[in-house]
């Protein structure tokens, strides 16, 4: 097939940026949009033209390093599926596709394609984890947890950190990645400790890079391992009950 | 050791204050302020159909609100007891959009130039600030129209029925009314879903009523508001 | 010169070795741990915990990953799960057990103590990774859950749905991210280590480039652990992402740490083949889906009917049928091997005959589709979503690619490299799956060597440096170091060729699976070690890469791992010409049984090839480190 490409190409953090036409022949349906990226920039390279930067690595859909926003679409028009994931079946023959980087303000773009999520890292070093320093757990199965708490634990677990959920945002919240954190470990009894410094250290360094939450409910539709929004009426039911309570009194009772 | 170390730390405000700091308590704000004004829209709604029995009665009612509580409370005390913390919602529930609309808009510096392809997002949600901006006008005028009087064509003080028939009677104003009810009527139909994950009630089990809760609400407030400028209009009432 | 190798093993019985010498070791000070520099690079499962438990004993470490953030580690990607010897089933697992299959599946090339600490400190994972709230399966009553995996014959596997890798990782970067909060490990994302620096024959420090704004800079320590993963990549098509590279052991490699078993490399049987030439990467599915799939193809060559279309008495299912006892679960070397054969005879399916079929037909039928999608549902889909193919309606086309590479960097007991100061931990060095790693079985390792080994053995290495300060990194041992990367950097912006780098990676892989893949001949390997140079020649000459060093480059970046892989390339194939016998990962044609298993020779190769750099990839010098084997018997394996 044969497509027409608008491509977001940006020097680096600060130069300006625009979106360039690229024609592209020969695509077969079989082939992943991220491999017709390859092929692009294999063309560009030929041309003496610097390749497209993008991000990507695992090419399985678990990493989280690729995501772009194509035809308006994070990830793409397929759902539940990272853009390493998306093949070019899924475009017809003719077609143009514009293709952009994730764009918010906690994002900063590194070049073309490729941003800066460093700001889901100093989310996760607000609160994101359980203390336990290497050694020093019990026996794992003295730790009784239901199934239904493990498999809903696991739902948010599955989150990749791709950023989805703030690019397809119209406030570039990142709530769905942040709720999806506190919900995995605070449902969990090995997380109930600090089940409230956690959810207000992440809700508050949260807020540092990122918007509000509208309930437009773009984020969970965007999501590859779509991640159900129920996590963040959770995280704000937690977070006014952090508020509320005297933690030193009830960290432990829920 | 520094490693056990709570990530939380400092002297901390009154908790409320505390909570309305963050974006996520604002939305709590926004939340709870939108029931109470959910409430007196509901209350609004049903006290009005008093005009479908005649200017006799809707007077009464009218005049009932000033006098509740009494003998005990001197007139109008128990309507005030009710205004002013309609008031304080009003005004935080506005505060609050207002704080939030910053906040978003320093968090997205820059748009996307493909324009987005919506999901999930509904008009009514894309447009709740639009849909508040109007429902706030229309307060403004509404107030000023039927409770002070000041642009109402022929304003009589303890005659609702009668102010409300000549407001309304003009299509002009009445075209006002309904459009100002379907903003209010989109503003209910996101906001009452909405309000329920802001303040964390999630239970898969009844969560499917949440959305129908705030379909019917809104429907209900629209189709009841509305029919009070048609039914002028068309003389059914008058 | 050859080289002295002291794997430092300690004396004594097996089941209290390690035990006797966590107390025989040095210890540093709680109060003297601060006074200590150590760079990790890697972030993935062996590197985040290794860094996360260092910093947590309170020594000061820099952690350093090219991603940008260290949860985007390729341990990430392993779905199946993570053995430990709980027997928390009663079906008769121990540590002993676990160690003696490891050992064994291992094909008896790996040392006996090394592999029984591994299978201890098994247990202490599951305690450590279930309390960071790992979200590990549960039965009902709420206990963990196991599965047994990979032709192992009891249940000893624990695994988080199909995404044990991408759980155990977060949890380990969970770790790293609470103390990266507090201060104690300062993270370098984004950045790339280039070269180790080494003075008077101590690792003591490394050169990296920022990806992002292109500066060389220099960082010193008292130790350096590398943790920076496999070199599958080397046949560009593997399981691997995109990025795993081989440049940082290859890197200490050529600063004179010795290299130990190249061409150990497992080809992973369950891989969706590939569909053109185009191909970027080969995505494995999960080995579970061997448990209720049964591997076939036409019993004619060059049949061209839809798989539907022949009937069963047409079909070969040449595992159950050549292996009756283990049948579809023989160890991955084994049904690599076969499948292989299968497509040489002709017999391969679909479009470009480049696969077998895995069928779940039966198992649809027996347990119905409710199960199976309950079972394998997310790697059902993940195919389908590639192929376009329905995998509940017609078989899966599965095919074996490059995975997991048993060699490294060669390290002793302490997992310290011949370089003192230098470590190399996790799938970067060689020490624990010998010849061919067990499934569930890598994920045990990369946690044991960061979170359980590591931070006791180092201490020992660091007590006898207390009050030294670290070297300078306006030292000449930084600077020539230094000014060297740099000049490599720029050299090959200038050379301004045809074509591009993944071209060449490209050409290489194909030699390298042709001749070096799931099974060797001298004729093969002797034509590799002649295309290899030739082809690094035309590299060395063609190749182009635009763009400048002072900026976000990923062509340049790509660039100088190829260059690294072309070397490697040249080892393995040297080092399985070396080794004249099968064993495990490493089939050679020449030595196999009448029956066309592998046949090892134990008499000649039951030691370690640990390569040292010579200044020429061609020649580098082995060194032999013997195996000794006192609590296992050795045996042929035989899985009939």
């Amino acid at each position: 097939m044969d497509l027409t490409l608008q491509v977001w190409r940006q020097a680096g953090p600060n130069a300006p940026g625009r979106l360039v036409d690229y024609p592209v022949k020969d695509i077969s349906p079989d082939m992943s949009f991220l491999e017709m990226l390859d092929i692009v920039n294999e063309g560009l390279n030929a041309q003496g033209i610097e390749p497209i930067a993008f991000d990507h690595d695992c090419r399985e859909g678990i990493c989280g390093m690729c995501g772009l926003m194509i035809n308006g679409l994070a990830h793409g028009p397929q759902l539940g599926t990272a853009t390493c994931q998306l093949h070019m079946r899924k475009f017809k023959d003719g077609d143009t596709i514009v293709i952009e980087p994730w764009k918010a303000a906690g994002f900063p773009i590194v070049r073309d394609l490729a941003v800066d999520r460093s700001t889901f890292d100093r989310i996760i070093e607000a609160g994101g984890f359980i203390t336990v320093p290497t050694g020093s757990a019990s026996d794992a199965n003295l730790t009784l947890v239901p199934k239904e708490v493990a498999d809903w634990s696991m739902d948010a677990a599955a989150c990749i950190g791709c950023g989805a959920c703030v690019a397809a945002c119209p406030n570039s919240a990142a709530q769905l990645f942040t709720a999806a954190k506190i919900a995995h470990l605070s449902l969990l009894p090995q997380g109930q400790p600090e089940r409230w410094t956690r959810v207000e250290a992440m809700v508050d360094k949260m807020e540092e890079f990122f918007g509000s939450c509208t309930n437009h409910g773009e984020c969970e539709t965007a999501c590859p391992k779509e991640i159900s929004i129920d996590f963040i009426a959770l995280m704000n039911k937690d977070y006014m009950k952090a508020k509320f309570k005297n933690r030193r009194l009830v960290s432990q009772t829920g | 050791m520094a490693v056990t170390e709570s990530p939380a730390k400092g002297r901390r405000r009154f908790w409320l204050l505390d909570l309305y700091g963050s974006a996520v308590g604002k939305k709590w704000a926004m939340a709870l302020s939108g029931i109470g004004l959910l409430g007196f829209v509901v209350a609004h709604m049903i006290g009005n159909l008093h005009m479908y029995e005649g200017a006799a009665e809707m007077n009464e009612y009218g005049e009932y609100l000033r006098i509740i509580g009494g003998p005990i409370l001197p007139h109008t005390v128990f309507l005030w007891l009710i205004r002013l913390p309609l008031l304080a919602a009003f005004l935080i529930h506005i505060h609050a959009a207002y704080a939030l609309t910053i906040t978003n808009n320093h968090a997205t510096i820059d748009k996307y130039k493909q324009p987005r392809e919506w999901l999930a997002a509904s008009y009514a949600s894309r447009t709740m600030r639009w849909s508040g901006v109007i429902v706030l006008l229309f307060v403004a005028w509404h107030l000023a129209d039927l409770t002070l009087g000041w642009v109402n064509p022929d304003f009589i003080s303890g005659e609702p029925f009668h102010n409300t028939v000549v407001s309304l009677s003009n299509v002009g104003i009445a075209a006002l009314y309904i459009v100002a009810n379907i903003a209010l009527g989109m503003h209910i139909f996101h906001g009452a879903w909405s309000l329920f994950q802001s303040i964390g009630v999630n239970n898969p089990r009844f969560n499917r009523w949440r959305r129908w809760f705030a379909q019917a609400l809104a429907t209900v407030i629209v189709i009841g508001n509305i029919s009070f400028p048609v039914m002028i209009l068309t003389g059914v009432v008058g | 010169m050859v080289l002295e190798l002291d794997a430092k093993i300690p004396e004594g019985d097996l089941d209290t070795l390690w035990e006797k010498h966590k107390f025989d070791m040095k210890l540093v000070n709680p109060n003297n741990k601060r006074k200590f520099d150590i760079i990790v690079v890697g972030t993935g499962l062996a590197g985040a915990s290794a860094a996360a438990s260092l910093a947590e004993l309170g020594y000061k470490v820099k952690a350093f990953t090219y991603h940008d953030s260290p949860r985007r580690a390729h341990s990430i990607a392993a779905q199946g799960g993570i053995n430990a010897a709980k027997n928390y089933h009663g079906d008769g697992d121990s540590v002993f057990r676990l160690f003696y299959d490891t050992v064994k599946g291992g094909d008896y090339r790996s040392r006996e103590e090394n592999v029984y600490r591994l299978a201890e400190v098994s247990l202490n994972i599951i305690d450590q990774a279930t309390a960071q709230g790992v979200p590990f399966a549960r039965e009902y009553g709420g206990k963990l859950d196991n599965r047994s995996f990979g032709g192992a014959q009891v249940s000893r596997t624990f695994y988080a749905r199909g995404q044990t890798g991408q759980q155990l990782l977060l949890g380990a970067y969970q770790s790293l991210a609470r103390v990266v909060g507090l201060g104690q490990v300062e993270m370098h994302t984004r950045t790339e280590m280039l070269d180790v620096v080494v003075k008077d024959g101590r690792a003591v420090g490394i050169v990296t480039r920022n990806l992002i704004t292109g500066e060389i800079e220099s960082h010193s320590a008292h130790a350096v652990v590398l943790a920076t993963g496999g070199y599958s990549n080397v046949y560009y098509l593997s399981t691997n992402a995109m990025a795993c590279n081989a440049t940082a052991i290859w890197r200490a490699h050529r600063r004179g740490a010795a290299f130990a078993n190249p061409c150990y490399t497992q080809i992973h049987p369950t891989c969706i083949p590939s569909a053109e030439e185009f191909q970027s990467k080969l995505t494995l599915m999960s080995e579970s889906l061997r448990n209720d799939g049964r591997i076939w193809v036409s019993k004619k060559a060059g049949d061209d009917r839809k798989a539907n279309e022949i009937p069963e008495s047409e079909r070969d299912y040449y595992l159950e049928r050549r292996y009756p006892a283990f049948g579809n679960l023989v160890p991955r070397d084994v049904a690599s091997r076969n499948a292989e054969a299968m497509i040489n005879e002709g017999k391969g399916v679909g479009p470009l005959k480049n696969g077998v079929y895995l069928d779940f037909a039966d198992s649809i039928k027996r347990l119905g589709i409710d199960t199976i999608r309950e079972r394998y549902g997310n790697l059902f889909e993940m195919y389908e979503r590639i192929t376009d193919e329905n995998p509940y309606e017609v078989p899966m086309r599965i095919y074996p690619a490059p995975h997991y590479t048993m060699g490294g960097l060669w390290v002793d007991y302490h997992l310290m490299t011949n370089i003192p100061g230098l470590y190399a931990i996790g799938e970067a060095n060689f020490s624990d799956h010998g010849a061919n790693r067990l499934g569930a079985s890598a994920l045990m390792q990369g946690l044991a060597d960061g979170y359980f080994v590591l931070p006791y053995t180092i201490g020992d290495y660091l007590a006898g440096m207390l009050g030294d300060p670290v070297v300078p990194t306006d030292d000449a041992a930084f600077t020539e170091v230094e000014s060297e990367v740099t000049g490599r950097t720029n050299h090959w912006l200038s050379i301004n060729g045809t074509r591009s780098a993944d071209y060449f990676h490209r050409e290489l892989g194909k030699i390298m699976i042709a001749h070096c893949g799931m099974s060797r001949n001298e004729a093969g390997l002797k034509q590799a070690l002649i295309e290899i140079p030739a082809l690094y020649e035309e590299f060395k000459k063609d190749v182009k890469v635009l763009g400048s060093a002072e900026t976000f480059n990923q062509s340049l970046e790509n660039v100088q791992r190829v260059d690294d892989y072309f070397q490697l390339a040249e080892l393995m194939c040297l080092d399985a010409l070396n080794r004249e016998e099968s064993c495990g990962g490493h089939y050679r044609e020449e030595s196999q049984t009448e029956d066309g298993e592998a046949l090892r020779n134990d008499d000649d190769f039951a030691y370690v090839a640990a390569w040292e750099w010579t200044g020429d990839p061609g020649k580098a010098e082995l060194t032999k480190e013997p195996l000794d084997f006192k609590n296992v018997k050795l045996s042929q394996r035989s899985y009939k």
